[in-house]
């Protein structure tokens, strides 16, 4: 039996299939995974993300230390109540965990990780404490709901909580607010607006079920997964890990170079990577045949090289497979992917692969 | 758990087959459909293509992931089912009729190791 976030039997209660994912039995959807898609991607779904794991950093070094510590710069947060997208690098450059991190206080900051790497990451963490003045409080007591689709900021205004309807209309993108018991911010993985909400674990489950009330579906990880790519989003442990930079990520704009007195871990390598030239690039492949692309498969170019497919999957919105690759660097417009030995025509394309916020702009 | 289809045989693989002088339907399981989720594409045998006991035949391809179908009997492939390229939902709406796959013209006996719905049925019971 794998680890349970708080909401585990409500998600049973609701008929969902449950998974293991990154140690915990998580809903992978509650009937059909596409509908959970086009449900967000129309309208409006909440999901579950207690698994991921709520850092505190606590102190007057918080600042110092986030800026050694993640390849994003902290100080691009110009108030409190913003939010950062950061990669956490190690020495090489390579990718320890991508996170988010918050601007709660001057000496408060929050940080979100990955559920499956975690572990490691604190432990990462703890080790470059040591010459700043701050602490480190994972908080196990919270849950996270993520309410994400183009109706959300109108259902959640049905909740009729006067924090929640104030803060959702005063919040841009990446920002957050807190109060005693909640906090909000504009972030999310799916490629539409919506809201993050960490909420004590005691009152989650009763947070959950207005929110069904008011007319969000409960959409399982199986849905979180299609839309993230879709969105271009890459998953740690799958497109990036720590033998890959995030200069052959896609994530070259979350690395803060300047200013250049600021020397986060794995600068060095990464400007050494720079300098000697990069040979490999991420983008999108768009399958022109019928098929569906997944992960590890083989992607032949023109020229005879060879790149490979790092997340695939089936896109609901646009009815084709597309899928994240990491290839040679130049100028490619059609590749092969090796599907069962067959090859399958696809097109190289910049991801995301549809624009944020797409039912919004039509 | 609905009730398996008492006329089929089945394999432990999860695939059905349904038995019509020397012809054989050939589908997946209401189980194999639930476990795999939304189907999204179909990749079925070409007519006149030989397959004997356990051979890939076809593949279905969920969100989530890629399932070899294997032939649950000896034969030559006589139609597919072309409705699934289109429709691949039809597997998961109605595995046992409108999703099945493909049709083989039988050659030799009925493998020993197709299963009753009895037996199928006690295979899922102890994997549950």
């Amino acid at each position: 039996m794998g680890k349970r976030t708080i909401l585990y039997d409500t998600h049973v209660a609701m008929g969902a299939k449950m998974v293991d994912f990154a140690g915990f039995d998580m809903p992978l959807h509650y009937g059909s995974q596409l509908e959970e898609h086009h449900q967000v991607r129309q309208h409006a779904g909440i999901f579950d993300v207690s698994h991921m794991v709520v850092v505190d950093v606590l102190g007057t070094g918080a600042r110092d230390y986030l800026r050694h510590l993640l390849a994003n710069d902290i100080d691009k947060m110009a108030h409190r109540g913003s939010a950062l997208y950061s990669c956490m690098l190690n020495e090489q450059g390579g990718v320890i965990d991508d996170l988010i991190v918050y601007f709660i206080e001057p000496q408060h900051y929050r940080i979100v990780l990955n559920a499956g790497s975690a572990q490691k990451d604190l432990a990462w963490m703890e080790s470059h404490v040591e010459h700043f003045a701050l602490g480190l409080h994972r908080r196990d007591d919270l849950a996270i709901i993520a309410a994400q689709g183009p109706q959300t900021q109108a259902l959640l205004t049905n909740l009729h909580d006067p924090f929640i309807t104030d803060t959702i209309h005063t919040i841009g993108r990446f920002e957050c607010a807190y109060s005693d018991n909640l906090f909000i911010a504009r972030t999310g993985y799916t490629g539409e607006d919506g809201f993050e909400i960490i909420v004590p674990n005691s009152e989650a489950v009763a947070l959950w079920q207005r929110l069904c009330a008011a007319g969000f579906k409960p959409c399982g990880l199986g849905a979180r997964d299609t839309l993230r790519l879709e969105a271009g989003y890459n998953l740690y442990g799958q497109d990036m890990d720590e033998t890959t930079s995030p200069l052959c990520s896609n994530l070259a704009w979350t690395v803060a170079f300047q200013p250049e007195d600021r020397l986060f871990i794995g600068k060095s390598a990464l400007l050494a990577e720079k300098q000697q030239g990069l040979n490999q690039k991420m983008v999108g492949l768009v399958l022109l045949d019928k098929g569906v692309l997944r992960s590890h498969q083989r992607v032949l170019l023109a020229d005879g090289k060879e790149g490979i497919t790092t997340s695939g999957s089936f896109s609901p919105t646009l009815g084709q497979s597309i899928a994240l690759a990491r290839i040679p660097k130049g100028d490619y417009d059609h590749c092969d992917v090796i599907i069962r030995d067959k090859p399958y025509k696809a097109q190289i394309v910049k991801p995301p692969f549809i624009p944020f916020n797409s039912s919004k702009k039509h | 758990m609905s009730t398996l289809p008492q006329e089929l045989l089945y394999t432990t693989t999860h695939e059905w087959v349904r038995i019509e002088n020397d012809i054989a339907t050939v589908g997946v399981t209401e189980h194999a459909q639930s476990l795999l989720g939304d189907l999204v594409f179909v990749d079925l045998p070409a007519v006149k293509k030989a397959l004997e006991v356990g051979d890939d035949a076809a593949v279905v391809e969920s969100v989530k992931a890629a399932a070899d179908v294997y032939s649950p009997v000896n034969g030559e492939v006589i139609e597919a089912n072309t409705a699934l390229s289109d429709k691949p939902e039809l597997i998961n709406q109605d595995p046992y009729g409108a999703g099945w796959l493909f049709k083989l013209k039988m050659v030799g006996e009925l493998p020993l190791s197709l299963l009753s719905a009895e037996d199928y049925q006690t295979m899922l019971d102890e994997e549950q």
